[in-house]
């Protein structure tokens, strides 16, 4: 019995060394790396604050990390609502509702894959499928890839299509709502848009909460979408700021430099993370159901 | 009396909302219907078609919006298999599986130790550890990517499936992790101690009662490695740089930048190719996926 203490230590064990090996190391190596000009040919020189001078100082920067910060708000946003719309009408007692839920779900399990962003470039394409259905309605054809102005909403569209894992998630907090609450609203005589506002979304806060961390960490570390369907263009209206740290590290092997950039965007996700936390407490609501 | 007619109105007044609501309700589960219909074509019609252009010839796929091609052409998938490299398709597939199986295999094994460890057992800082766990979960792996590549490179491992493979041994993906600690939490122990009394160590107790309870999760943790692995990009991007040992993933982008201007058919069969393994699996254990992402303990 004495043993039982280390057993457990045993069991976890391989999560240990993989989390000294595989990230806390690498994660306080970048961060070291970020001070030097390491190249990977000469050995590292430590260069004081260079790279972040560099880097504040190239417009390159700031144009990916202002494209960077558009295309998170807009796609959460934008993903989140379309989540929470689909699962408020699944949440109904509908026929076939397993049916629509695995139909709704299905592009969030395929959506990573280059074949979806392989189809999204063809439809998007000036003469693809969506100008095709537009010009039925007498819509003049719509350069969805090649327009600076628009690329970035149509690289957003691609995530937004699979709002399914939080919409699947809604779906499970909706259930968790007590049916009482819904009666009492509907003897007070609130509308559906008033008890949606006042009863539904207070009891769902901390899923929404979570859903949204989740959806933001994702969404600032895009690359696959932009990387495949446009390759950052056109004029870099798609250089997301993972395309800008790969390009610099593992085209260039500036290793320092993008070490740098990395460090940047994950100070800039954690103020993010952070400040939600902080806002949590004035509208995420924990309420013990029964 | 006044108390009587007040009660009489209220009473009224309640069955008139009532029937209100009832044929209300009529129409809005139609509008429902309507909506959840429209909305979920719109976003299927996009998967339909693919599959329906890569029958089509170059020429309808950019001119036709059916689904169904005015002839079936397979030459698409004929010559899209050849690719214009050295390989066929082949042995991209093959490649992926390399990656893929022993991946889904010590991600299940590792995770579950590791779980078991945190679910079952006194761990001296255990609090600690965990706070670090779900800490790693919110880690965006960009921070990470540069070092481990600086790493696997003094490992000599780049250009080998060891980068993409290997961490996984170590229960790096802390989200499986967490996902199966919430559900051993809601196995009852009673079995288990049971089982200790009897005789059984802790590994016999994991493999003989409590794997055969885990099952569901596990296949849960197993489908969605093998879903992520399947699409992953980044990782063999970076790390494979021989045309032999691509994946997928890679060849299809290849194919991609290589005939995007004239063989549209030839990608777009591809692609449909390459989804095939996917949606197989999703279709055979869709339940296993949606009851995974809310069994995380995401619940309200």
């Amino acid at each position: 019995m004495k043993g039982k203490k280390y057993e457990g230590l045993l069991y976890i064990t391989p999560w240990l060394i993989g989390l000294v090996v595989f990230t806390a190391f690498p994660f306080f190596a970048s961060l070291f790396f970020s001070f030097t000009d390491y190249n990977l040919m000469s050995s590292p020189n430590f260069v004081g604050i260079d790279n972040y001078k560099t880097m504040f100082q190239t417009e390159l920067f700031w144009k990916s990390f202002g494209i960077t910060m558009s295309y998170v708000f807009i796609t959460v946003p934008m993903k989140l609502a379309f989540a929470l719309f689909i699962a408020y009408i699944l949440n109904f007692k509908l026929k076939a509702v397993n049916f629509f839920r695995t139909a709704y779900y299905m592009p969030s399990i395929l959506g990573g894959s280059v074949a979806v962003a392989v189809l999204w470039r063809f439809l998007f394409a000036d003469t693809g499928l969506v100008n095709m259905i537009l010009a039925l309605f007498g819509v003049d054809s719509i350069s969805w890839l090649g327009n600076p102005d628009y690329a970035i909403f149509t690289i957003s569209l691609l995530r937004v299509w699979q709002f399914g894992s939080p919409m699947v998630i809604f779906l499970a907090a909706l259930k968790n709502v007590p049916e009482s609450l819904y009666e009492a609203a509907r003897i007070d005589g609130a509308s559906k848009v008033k008890t949606f506002i006042r009863v539904t979304l207070p009891m769902i806060t901390p899923v929404l909460f979570f859903n949204f961390i989740m959806q933001l960490v994702q969404a600032f570390q895009e690359f696959n979408g932009p990387y495949i369907i446009t390759g950052g263009g056109p004029l870099n209206s798609t250089y997301l700021f993972p395309l800008y740290i790969y390009d610099n590290a593992f085209r260039y092997f500036r290793m320092g430099y993008s070490s740098a950039l990395s460090w940047f965007l994950f100070v800039v996700i954690m103020v993010f993370t952070l400040l939600a936390f902080k806002s949590e407490k004035h509208w995420v609501h924990y309420t013990e159901v029964e | 009396m006044n108390e009587q007619d007040r009660k009489k109105l209220i009473a009224e007044n309640d069955l008139r909302l009532r029937k209100r609501l009832a044929r209300r309700n009529g129409i809005n589960s139609g509008l429902r219907y309507f909506v959840l219909t429209f909305v979920g074509l719109l976003m299927l019609y996009p998967l339909i078609w693919l599959l329906g252009a890569s029958f089509k010839s170059n020429a309808e796929i950019f001119t036709s919006i059916g689904f169904l091609p005015s002839s079936f052409d397979f030459s698409g998938y004929v010559n899209g298999w050849k690719t214009s490299t050295e390989y066929t398709f082949t042995t991209y597939f093959i490649n992926t599986f390399k990656i893929v199986i022993p991946k889904v295999i010590v991600t299940v094994i590792s995770v579950t130790l590791t779980a078991y460890g945190f679910a079952r057992f006194k761990i001296p800082g255990k609090k600690f550890l965990f706070s670090i766990l779900i800490a790693t979960l919110l880690l965006p792996n960009l921070v990470l990517r540069i070092p481990q590549y600086i790493m696997f490179n003094s490992f000599n491992w780049l250009d080998s499936y060891k980068p993409l493979i290997v961490p996984s041994a170590f229960a790096v993906d802390a989200f499986f992790v967490f996902m199966v600690i919430q559900f051993m939490r809601g196995i009852p122990k009673d079995l288990e101690e049971a089982a200790t009394i009897d005789g059984c160590n802790s590994i016999q107790v994991l493999t003989k009662i409590l794997m055969p309870i885990l099952k569901p999760a596990l296949i849960s943790v197993a489908l969605f490695q093998f879903m992520w692995t399947m699409n992953d990009f980044l990782g063999p991007l970076i790390y494979i740089s021989s045309v032999r040992k691509y994946p997928v993933s890679i060849a299809l982008k290849m194919s991609m930048d290589a005939s995007a201007l004239v063989h549209w058919n030839q990608v777009i069969a591809l692609s449909v190719i390459a989804l095939v393994p996917s949606l197989v699996v999703f279709f055979l254990a869709q339940r296993h996926f949606v009851d995974g992402i809310t069994s995380s303990g995401i619940k309200g």
